[in-house]
C-alpha cells in the first residue's frame, strides 16, 4: 500500500508533495541531505528501469517488477496453472469444509487469509490504482488483472514453504517465513551458507521495510490525509504521531484482548465499506458497464492518449499488481505460517486467494469505478487518491471523508502487520526473547512519531527499496526450493485422492 | 435407556446453579449428566499476525483453565453418585449445545440465565434466548 504510492512519487514529482505533505524543516533537510548520498545508489539500483526500456517503450520499466512477474509466470507454468485448477479447492478450504472439529480453537485458514490480506489490502488499492489508470489508461486494468492472476502462483509457493519449514516451539508458538525456509530448505541441499546469507539478507531488508514502508510511510500518509481533513492537526505531525504510536503500541505491546477488539472491527469495517460502495456505484451505472469493459480491453491492446501505447498500459498494470499484492516479496508467508493444518499444501491453496482478492477483485473494482464514472481525464493532473476520490465523490458526495478515514485505517492495519513481519525478522537475527522483542516494538513505535513529524523523503524511498529487495532473496530461494514444493503437492494430491485427507462437511 | 441432561457451564455462579439444579433433578429421576463448557470462538474472527502465531499456545491455556474449573466439579458430582461426563469445546455455545443434544439424544438442556460479567451477560443472555428458539429438546433456563 505504501510502496505503490511512493513508487508513484518517484515517477511523478507532484505525488511527492502528497507523500511528504509537510514543509521540509531544516532538521529534516539536514538529515536527508546527509543520508541521501549513501542510500541513493541502492534505491536507484532497485527501481532502475530495464536497460533500453525507456528508449523502446517510452517509459521506464523497473527490472524488479519484471523479476516478480517472470517469477509468477514460472511458478504458474511449473505448477500447471494451479491457481485455476485449485481455485475451487481453495474456496472449500477457506469455507472450512476440511476443518477437523477437534481443531476448533486453532487458527483457521480463513483467519490466516484475513490477516495476510489486512497487510496487503490498503492504500495501494485506493491510491495506487488511481496512479495506474491515470498513467496507463483503463487498459492498465487488464494487465493488472493478468499479473494478479499470475501472482497467485507465487503466493502458493511461498506460503507452502513457510508452513513446511516453520519453527514450532515448546510453548506452542510458531515462527515461519522466508528466513526459515531459505536457511533450513537450502541447507537440506548442502547449500547452508547460501541459505543463511539469503535469510539474513531477507531479514535485514524486512526490518528496514517494516520500519520504513510499513511504518514511517504509513504514518506520513495518514497524517497527510488527516491534516487535510482536520485543520487542527496541520503542522502538528508529532502530536498525530504520538496518538498513532499510542494506539499501535496499545495493540502490539498492550496484549491480546485489546488486539482482538481493535482489529476484529477495523479490518472488515473498512473492506466492506469500500467494496460495498464500489459495487453500488457499478450497479448505479450498470448501463455504462459494457462500455467500461470494452474500454479496458481496447485500452490493453490499442490505447489512445497513453504514454507508450499498449506497452505503457501493460507496464502500469504490472507495476500496480506487483506492488499491491506483494506476491513474491515473502511477507505474507510470515503471516500464513501460523495456521493449524495437517499438510502445508493446504496453506498454499488458501494463500493463492490473496492476490485474487487484493488485485483481481479490489483493485479492479477501483479501476472500474474510475472508468465507469468517467473520472479519468488524460493529462489532467488528477491522479492517485485524488482520482479515486473524484470518481467516488462524483456518485456519493460525502465519500471523500470516508476515503480519508479508510486510508488511515488501512495504514493502521498495515502497520500492525508489518510490525509483526519486522519483529519476526528481528528475532530471527537477534534471537527470541521478551526483552529483545520489546526493543523492536519500542523502536517501531518511535518510528511512527518520526514518520509523521518529519518528511525524510530519501529514508522512505530507501525503506521501500528494502521491501522490494526482500523479493531478490525470496525469489532466488523459491526457484531453488520449488522442486520440494512440487513433491509436497504430489503427496497432498495423493492423500486427497486416497481419502486420507477428506471433507468433513 | 437412561435420561440424559445436558448442562451448559461457563464458570459463572449462574451456570453453577444450573448444575446444582440439574444434579438435583438427576438424583430424583436417575438421569445422567453431561456438562459442556463452551469457549466462545469463531472460525471467522480477525486476528493480528502475532495472535495467529500464539493461537495454539492460547488454546492450550484456555483448555487447561477450563478443565481446572470443570474437573473438580464433575468429580464432586460423581462422588455424590451421579453418572457425569463432560467436555470442553471451542465454538458457538448455541450451536454446540444443540448439536450435542441432538447427537446424544438428550432428554433436556439446562442452562443458567445470565452470567456475571458484561461479556458473559451478553453471550449467555443471548444464549438463553437463542436456545429457547432453536433447541431441539426441551430447555430449562435456571434463573
Amino acid at each position: 500500500m505504501f510502496k505503490r504510492l511512493s513508487m508513484a512519487g518517484m515517477s511523478l514529482p507532484f505525488m511527492a508533495t502528497l507523500a511528504h505533505a509537510q514543509e521540509e524543516g531544516s532538521i529534516d533537510k539536514a538529515i536527508s541531505d546527509a543520508i541521501a548520498p549513501i542510500i541513493n545508489p541502492f534505491v536507484s539500483f532497485i527501481f532502475s528501469p530495464l536497460p533500453g526500456s525507456e528508449a523502446i517503450f517510452g517509459t521506464g520499466f523497473p527490472w524488479i517488477v519484471m523479476w516478480l512477474v517472470i517469477a509468477a509466470l514460472v511458478f504458474t507454468l511449473y505448477f500447471g496453472f494451479i491457481q485455476f485448477r485449485g481455485f475451487k479447492h481453495s474456496i472449500e478450504l477457506v469455507r472450512g469444509d476440511y476443518l477437523d472439529p477437534n481443531d476448533a480453537g486453532e487458527v483457521t485458514p480463513f483467519q490466516a487469509l484475513a490477516t495476510a490480506l489486512s497487510g496487503t489490502v490498503g492504500l495501494g488499492n485506493i491510491a495506487g490504482v488511481g496512479v495506474a489508470v491515470y498513467l496507463g489508461g483503463p487498459g492498465a486494468t487488464f494487465w493488472m488483472i493478468l499479473a494478479g492472476l499470475l501472482g497467485m502462483a507465487s503466493k502458493f509457493t511461498e506460503c507452502i514453504l513457510g508452513v513446511h519449514y516453520r519453527n514450532e516451539y515448546e510453548d506452542g508458538t510458531v515462527s515461519g517465513g522466508p528466513m526459515y525456509y531459505l536457511s533450513k530448505g537450502l541447507s537440506e541441499d548442502g547449500k547452508a551458507a547460501l541459505g543463511k546469507f539469503l535469510a539474513i539478507f531477507f531479514a535485514i531488508c524486512c526490518v528496514g521495510g517494516a520500519l520504513g514502508g510499513g511504518n514511517m510511510f504509513q504514518a506520513n500518509q495518514s497524517f497527510a490525509q488527516i491534516s487535510s481533513l482536520v485543520p487542527f492537526f496541520e503542522g502538528k505531525g508529532w502530536l498525530f504521531g504520538l496518538i498513532m504510536a499510542a494506539v499501535v503500541g496499545f495493540v502490539i505491546i498492550g496484549g491480546i484482548k485489546s488486539i482482538a477488539k481493535v482489529t476484529e472491527k477495523v479490518v472488515p469495517f473498512m473492506a466492506v465499506i469500500y467494496v460495498g460502495a464500489a459495487l453500488l456505484i457499478i450497479l448505479m451505472n450498470i448501463g455504462s458497464l459494457p462500455a467500461a469493459i470494452s474500454a479496458i480491453i481496447n485500452g490493453a491492446f490499442a490505447p489512445t492518449a497513453v504514454a507508450g501505447g499498449a506497452v505503457g498500459a501493460l507496464i502500469q498494470g504490472f507495476k500496480r499488481a506487483a506492488f499491491s499484492n506483494e506476491a513474491g516479496i515473502g511477507s505474507a508467508s510470515i503471516a500464513h505460517s501460523a495456521v493449524q493444518t495437517k499438510h502445508p499444501v493446504t496453506e498454499g491453496y488458501v494463500a493463492l486467494l490473496e492476490p485474487f482478492i487484493d488485485t483481481v477483485v479490489i483493485c479492479t473494482m477501483t479501476s472500474l469505478v474510475i472508468t465507469i464514472t468517467g473520472a479519468w481525464v488524460p493529462d489532467s493532473g488528477v491522479t492517485g487518491i485524488a482520482l479515486t476520490s473524484k470518481a467516488f465523490t462524483s456518485q456519493f458526495g460525502f465519500f471523500g471523508v470516508v476515503l480519508a478515514i479508510a486510508a488511515v485505517l488501512f495504514a493502521f492495519s498495515t502497520m500492525i502487520s508489518w510490525s509483526y513481519y519486522g519483529l519476526k525478522a528481528w528475532t530471527y537475527m537477534f534471537g527470541e526473547g521478551q526483552a529483545k522483542e520489546m526493543v523492536f516494538k519500542l523502536i517501531f513505535c518511535i518510528f511512527i512519531v518520526i514518520g509523521s513529524s518529519l518528511s525524510l523523503g530519501p529514508v522512505i524511498d530507501f525503506s521501500d527499496a528494502m521491501i522490494f529487495a526482500m523479493a531478490i532473496a525470496n525469489v532466488i530461494g523459491l526457484y531453488m526450493l520449488m522442486p520440494k514444493v512440487k513433491a509436497l503437492l504430489k503427496d497432498y494430491q495423493a492423500k486427497l485422492a486416497s481419502g486420507e485427507i477428506k471433507k468433513i462437511k | 435407556m437412561n435420561d440424559l441432561y445436558i448442562v451448559g457451564f461457563d464458570g459463572t455462579a449462574q451456570s453453577e446453579r444450573a448444575i446444582e439444579y440439574a444434579a438435583n433433578r438427576a438424583k430424583k429421576s436417575g438421569a445422567s449428566l453431561h456438562v459442556i463448557h463452551v469457549l466462545e470462538w469463531s472460525p471467522y474472527s480477525f486476528h493480528t499476525p502475532e495472535e495467529l502465531a500464539e493461537r495454539h499456545k492460547r488454546r492450550e491455556q484456555e483448555l487447561d483453565r477450563a478443565s481446572a474449573q470443570v474437573d473438580p466439579m464433575v468429580n464432586e458430582l460423581k462422588k455424590s453418585g451421579l453418572t457425569v461426563t463432560s467436555e470442553i469445546r471451542h465454538g458457538n455455545a448455541a450451536d454446540i449445545l444443540c448439536e450435542t443434544a441432538k447427537g446424544k439424544k438428550a432428554t433436556q438442556l439446562i442452562i443458567g440465565r445470565t452470567g456475571d460479567s458484561a461479556l458473559t451477560l451478553r453471550l449467555l443472555g443471548g444464549l438463553a434466548i437463542t436456545l429457547a428458539q432453536v433447541s431441539p429438546v426441551p430447555l430449562t433456563i435456571v434463573p
